[in-house]
């Protein structure tokens, strides 16, 4: 028993849910059923997924519980395997999902088997993307995942759905292109889609650029980093509330993810030389949206903007390259999951009740809602960074390692951290504060269990890694070390080579 | 025993807001979001929502929430156990010299960052413990009765409690991310305290403020954290403290500024100091937080959290001793504020204002006494100020109460023979921070104004002039409240009338503060600023030559603050005691001036112009211009625009638009494999 292949259980259980679903009636009661297939499917996936953390050695920076089949008929493999780096978002990705169905249970009435059918095709082609150890496959994988988004925005979503899905795929399509050109590129040299040789495998380095930036122009507007982010506030508005959640939990962290796995060990001279320019994109983003953050009127955009500053830490983190600016940048990629998932779906729960999203139609909730109050003011918190919250490790680490790097750089962000204060405690002031005088609000109801039952899970991962961030820290740690010292390898044995001549 | 004096606030918060919390519930019991009607239906019956706000200072009037009682003995209980515990600590630690570290458990820890949850006890630490668990337990037995009409009183003493741990964590801690916790956990609960009465708008936007002022502050903070760490590969206090010496000589590149890394780091601590501790500059906040409940004005904003900045230069002085250039100024800083606050507080007429400029102002003095190295001198005024500060809030909070939430001073009056033991306790308060000889204030202030004369640094002599101009300025404002309050003719003879001495739970605080701001400086002065500083506090703060050259300064000198205290009282008690018609005349003879210092040198509006509506301004320029125009006109709102003006000669969009999308997508996928199987057929 020891040696079934977990992973690919892992990553193809939601589609055994799909396929009950398929036999699903389109009636009342196939949505009924389809709600608890698909509920019982992800939460299932999401103990399976367990065992790879039960597992995981985390000593080792290798990739672990590796699978390697020949496919395709041999130009590609089916490769998988996870490392301390894309264990955390796998386990994000499983975490998150029961989440999501339970919060679409009563909010999705209208083509619920199709709903939950992308939600679970989804969730396979996200932890596909994360451990896929194949360049075919993950490229599969990566742009798979988002025909189920554009399906789960552009069906269900908010009145304006049409523009969005269009704006979303116009950049990604941009992006996609030229990562495209550039794995045919690296194929192409290297004679190979297998990404653990090519981790080992040193592209020429006038090569590198054109490489780093075709996989650049696609990360960055997964991310999304400046000045390609501006889908992500109109996807948000317009995806119902489950679809913000994976969208900013999970969708966002493959950016970060593909900066990690690909750019940096694999184009390290590029990435040093183009760490300056991610610098400066990510300082824009952290000034540049938490300004326009403070601004909003629609409490998802709000968020969204949020989430933008937010990856800045995380994009900042990582191309400073030192142990806490990676590290700091995986922790603050998972504390955001949890809980930027949390913020969407606070702002799910009330858009259920009045069906606005303006920070406008709200005030004064906490005299009707305290429960619901006392949850969202933890996960503003959490967005703020204070300590004892997720979000203050993850920011501390990734400026504690950019600083050393980049002390101009890290002071810039650090204004982040005023700035967030600004427009996460003024939208708490503006929503929940205040008197209770709208008459549309007079009889709205607290949170139900179902909702404190979805919450419950979230805030207690925000505080437990907030107090005890090691488990994630640890986890992580052996690959970012290696990580790291490979990428100094590289860059070292070129300065002494240069030296040479 | 020291876990449990951190813990036991921590855990009377916990079960307290699980009060508030169930409480809440049954208020208002949860429901789904279901059909409209239904649910509309179904929250009439449940509950008619109060028309509230008749009451400026009260919520709506509703039924005190479920368990408030169990709440306010839970958390009083627990508080007045570890206040009792804290004593024994500083027996222990301060006179037995038994320092201790307590490591709890890791925090983080990545490559070459190592963080502990630790405690650090040694005598500043016990010094700093008994004065926050005495404060808030007397503040949380005061608060039983001073809200006791408040139906929200579980939650306002979790908050209480929350508060009272996190200032444990920030003054146990033992490294600096640690203090940085602490910092900002005493920031939220300032923050949730402030805002408590969430209905009133200015609460709100104080609670905002003062949020946001000190995250400015932390801003420094911050970095300064990180600035440690990049230079010793640590932030535990230890640590640092060993490398700090060879730190000497280096410099940071800050933004062109090739800086003194020493000098840099402290500067930057010190922001976030000048932050939590309302310094000149960074104060602003402090006034609009007297919104807040005024028994959280005492702990808060008097008595602990305050504080906070003094405490941290204390705890570093170890690193600021390296760096005369940040002490002098520091010393600037403190100075500045001491004379700025009593400016701005000569001429205020709200109760809870005058006391916090006054409060602001005393927190320069401790600056002042920092900046020229004389540590133990700036805690002893830490300590002794947390008496009669919290006194005269409490005090203030008493007669608050007494006059049926009246605040202006214009509008009270003759109250001394209605409310005469809050009168007696108002006046010890005042004796005590005016520095009346032989109280607390007395021999705290007196050591601070001869530590700046006898300073050696270039701004000692600006602090020392500061600091005895505001010493009189104390005396007036703060006599000036006495005689307006409980002196002369009643203004509001309704209010006056109905006017009730406060009930014994309000009381008894009241009277151990007053027995502490007479005795706290008498004895404990050789502790702080006499023969046993350094056998007191050991290698817990830095002790220079200044303790021993501040007794050695001229006669003059010495009775300098006690000749402007006669002074300042003198000039109160003539214009509001004997000659009442005076004040006004002055105020109209300079007008300028006058509203130059009642609008508070006109920080707000300044503020406001340079800081809040820029950056408002900029979002939107960059929402609308950079987003909206620049970025999706030229990018996909452009492109589209061509995309759809083709497309929709072509296909139906309404229908057909998504699956053409994620065709697009697959024929992608398709012609990827396909490239593969024909060039990797070849290759092989």
């Amino acid at each position: 028993m020891a040696n079934w292949p977990v992973l690919s259980v892992t990553t193809f259980l939601p589609l055994i849910g799909v396929l009950f679903l398929v036999m699903l009636k389109a009636d009342e009661a196939g949505a009924r059923n389809a709600r608890w297939i698909a509920f019982w499917t992800t939460l299932i996936t999401f103990l399976v997924s367990l065992q790879l953390v039960w597992r995981f050695d985390p000593s080792s920076p290798e990739f672990q519980f590796v699978e390697k089949r020949p496919w395709l008929a041999g130009f590609g493999t089916y490769h998988m395997g996870v490392d301390g780096i894309s264990l955390p978002l796998v386990i994000l990705t499983t975490a998150i999902m029961p989440l999501c169905i339970a919060a679409s249970w009563r909010a999705i009435q209208v083509r619920v088997r199709e709903y939950m059918i992308a939600f679970l095709a989804l969730e396979t082609l996200m932890i596909g993307t994360f451990s896929a150890l194949d360049l075919v496959l993950f490229y599969l994988f990566f742009e798979g995942g988002l025909i189920p988004m554009f399906l789960i925005i552009g069906v269900w979503g908010g009145p304006r759905r049409v523009y969005a899905s269009f704006k979303f795929f116009l950049y990604t399509l941009a992006g996609s292109v030229l990562m495209l050109l550039a794995i045919m590129a690296m194929y192409w040299q290297s004679g190979t889609t297998d990404i653990t040789v090519l981790l080992r495998h040193a592209f020429p380095r006038e090569m590198q650029p054109w490489l780093w930036i075709a996989f650049f122009a696609s990360f960055a507007v997964k991310m999304p980093m400046w000045p390609v982010h501006t889908w992500l506030p109109d996807a948000h508005v317009e995806a119902p509330t489950a679809g913000s959640v994976v969208l900013a939990a999970i969708l966002l962290k493959m950016g970060g993810y593909g900066f990690l796995r690909f750019s940096l060990p694999m184009f390290p001279f590029a990435s040093n030389d183009f760490a300056p320019f991610v610098f400066a994109l990510s300082v824009i983003a952290i000034i540049y949206t938490s300004l326009v953050a403070m601004v909003q009127e629609d409490m998802k955009k709000l968020i969204a903007y949020s989430s933008v500053a937010h990856m800045g830490f995380v994009t900042m983190g990582i191309f400073a390259a030192t142990s806490q600016g990676v590290a700091g940048g995986i922790f603050q990629m998972v504390s955001h999951g949890i809980v930027s998932a949390a913020l969407f779906l606070c702002v799910g729960v009330v858009y259920d009740r009045i069906h606005s999203r303006e920070i406008s139609s709200y005030g004064g909730l906490v005299n009707r809602m305290p429960i619901y109050a006392a949850v969202f003011m933890v996960f503003t918190l959490a967005n703020v960074g204070l300590p004892g919250t997720s979000g203050f490790v993850g920011e501390f680490l990734a400026l504690l390692g950019t600083f050393k790097v980049n002390v101009t750089v890290a002071t810039l962000a650090t204004f982040g951290v005023i700035l967030s204060a600004c427009y996460a405690l003024w939208l708490y002031r503006k929503v929940i504060f205040g008197k209770l005088e709208k008459p549309s609000l007079a009889s709205i109801t607290d949170l139900g269990w179902r909702e404190t039952a979805i919450f419950a899970p979230l805030i207690v991962l925000t505080l437990l890694f907030g107090f005890y961030p090691k488990p994630v820290l640890d986890m992580s740690a052996a690959s970012v070390t290696a990580l790291l010292d490979n990428y100094q390898k590289a860059l070292g044995a070129a300065k002494s080579a240069a030296l040479a001549k | 025993m020291y876990q449990a004096i951190v813990l036991l606030p921590l855990l009377g918060a916990i079960l307290a807001g699980v009060i508030a919390l169930a409480g809440a519930r049954a208020r208002f019991p949860g429901a789904e979001p279901s059909d409209d009607h239904h649910a509309a239906h179904a929250g009439h019956a449940a509950h008619a929502h109060p028309e509230g706000g008749h009451d400026d200072h009260h919520g709506p009037v509703e039924p005190a929430a479920a368990g408030s009682r169990a709440a306010e003995i839970i958390t009083t209980s627990f508080l007045i156990i570890a206040a009792v515990l804290s004593w024994i600590a500083l027996w222990r630690v301060g006179f037995g010299h038994h320092d201790e570290r307590i490591r709890l458990f890791t925090w983080i820890i990545s490559a070459d960052l190592k963080l502990d949850w630790a405690l650090r006890i040694d005598t500043l630490t016990a010094v700093m413990l008994v004065v926050v668990n005495t404060v808030s337990a007397l503040v949380h037995l005061y608060s039983i009765g001073y809200m006791n009409e408040d139906p929200y009183r579980p939650r306002f003493f979790a908050y209480l409690s929350l508060f009272t741990f996190a200032m444990l964590a920030l003054v146990t801690a033992d490294n600096l991310a640690q203090l940085f916790f602490g910092w900002e956990g005493v920031g939220l609960a300032s923050y949730l305290l402030i805002g408590f009465w969430y209905h009133k708008p200015e609460a709100n936007a104080a609670a905002i403020k003062a949020f946001v002022v000190n995250r400015v502050g932390d801003f420094g903070f911050a970095l300064g954290i990180v600035a440690v760490f990049m230079l010793t590969k640590s932030i535990d206090f230890d640590t640092i403290f060993a490398q700090g010496p060879s730190l000497a000589g280096k410099t940071i590149d800050f933004f062109g500024w090739n800086a003194d890394a020493l000098t840099l780091i402290c500067l930057l601590l010190f922001m976030g100091a000048m932050g939590k501790s309302a310094q000149f500059l960074l104060h602003t906040w402090l006034p609009d937080a007297m919104e807040g409940p005024t028994p959280v004005s005492a702990l808060i904003h008097a008595a602990t959290m305050v504080t906070a900045g003094v405490f941290m230069v204390a705890r570093l002085s170890p690193l600021f001793e390296l760096a005369p250039n940040a002490l002098a100024f520091v010393t600037l800083v403190g100075a500045t504020t001491a004379f700025f606050a009593a400016t701005v507080g000569l001429v205020q007429n709200d109760i809870k204002r005058i006391v916090a400029y006054s409060t602001c102002s005393q927190l320069g003095y401790m600056f002042v006494a920092m900046g020229v190295g004389a540590y133990s001198v700036g805690m002893f005024h830490l300590f002794t100020h947390a008496f009669f500060k919290a006194l005269l809030f409490l005090g203030s909070g008493s007669v608050i109460m007494a006059m049926h939430h009246e605040q202006d001073i214009r509008n009270m009056g003759g109250l001394k023979n209605k409310i005469p033991i809050t009168y007696w306790c108002m006046v010890i308060g005042t004796l005590a921070l005016t520095g009346f000889p032989l109280t607390a204030g007395y021999f705290s202030k007196d050591a601070i104004i001869e530590a700046a004369y006898a300073g050696k640094n270039p701004f000692a002599i600006y602090g020392f002039v500061m600091t005895v101009i505001a010493a009189g300025m104390t005396a007036f404002y703060s006599w000036r409240l006495i005689y307006k309050t409980f002196h002369g003719a009643p203004h509001d003879h309704h209010r006056y009338d109905a006017a009730r001495e406060s009930p014994l739970v309000i009381l008894i605080p009241l009277g151990v503060l007053a027995v502490g701001s007479l005795g706290a400086g008498f004895a404990f002065k050789e502790f702080f600023a006499g023969h046993h500083v350094a056998e007191f506090f050991r290698e817990s703060l830095k002790q220079g030559a200044i303790i021993e050259d501040m007794h050695h300064v001229p006669f003059l000198v010495a009775w300098l603050p006690t000749i402007m205290l006669a002074l300042g009282w003198g000039i109160a008690a003539y214009m509001y005691l004997l000659h009442p018609e005076i004040a006004p005349r002055l105020a109209r003879q300079h007008d300028a001036l006058y509203r130059f210092l009642l609008n508070k040198w006109y920080f707000d509006e300044l503020y406001d112009l340079i800081f809040v509506r820029p950056a408002l301004w900029l979002g939107r320029v960059f929402w609308k211009g950079g987003d909206g125009y620049v970025i999706d006109g030229f990018g996909p709102d452009g492109i589209s625009a061509r995309v759809l003006d083709v497309t929709r000669n072509v296909v139906r969009l309404q229908t057909g638009y998504l699956y053409h999308y994620a065709f697009a997508m697959l024929i992608g996928a398709a012609a990827l494999i396909t490239w593969f199987m024909f060039s990797g057929g070849g290759a092989h």
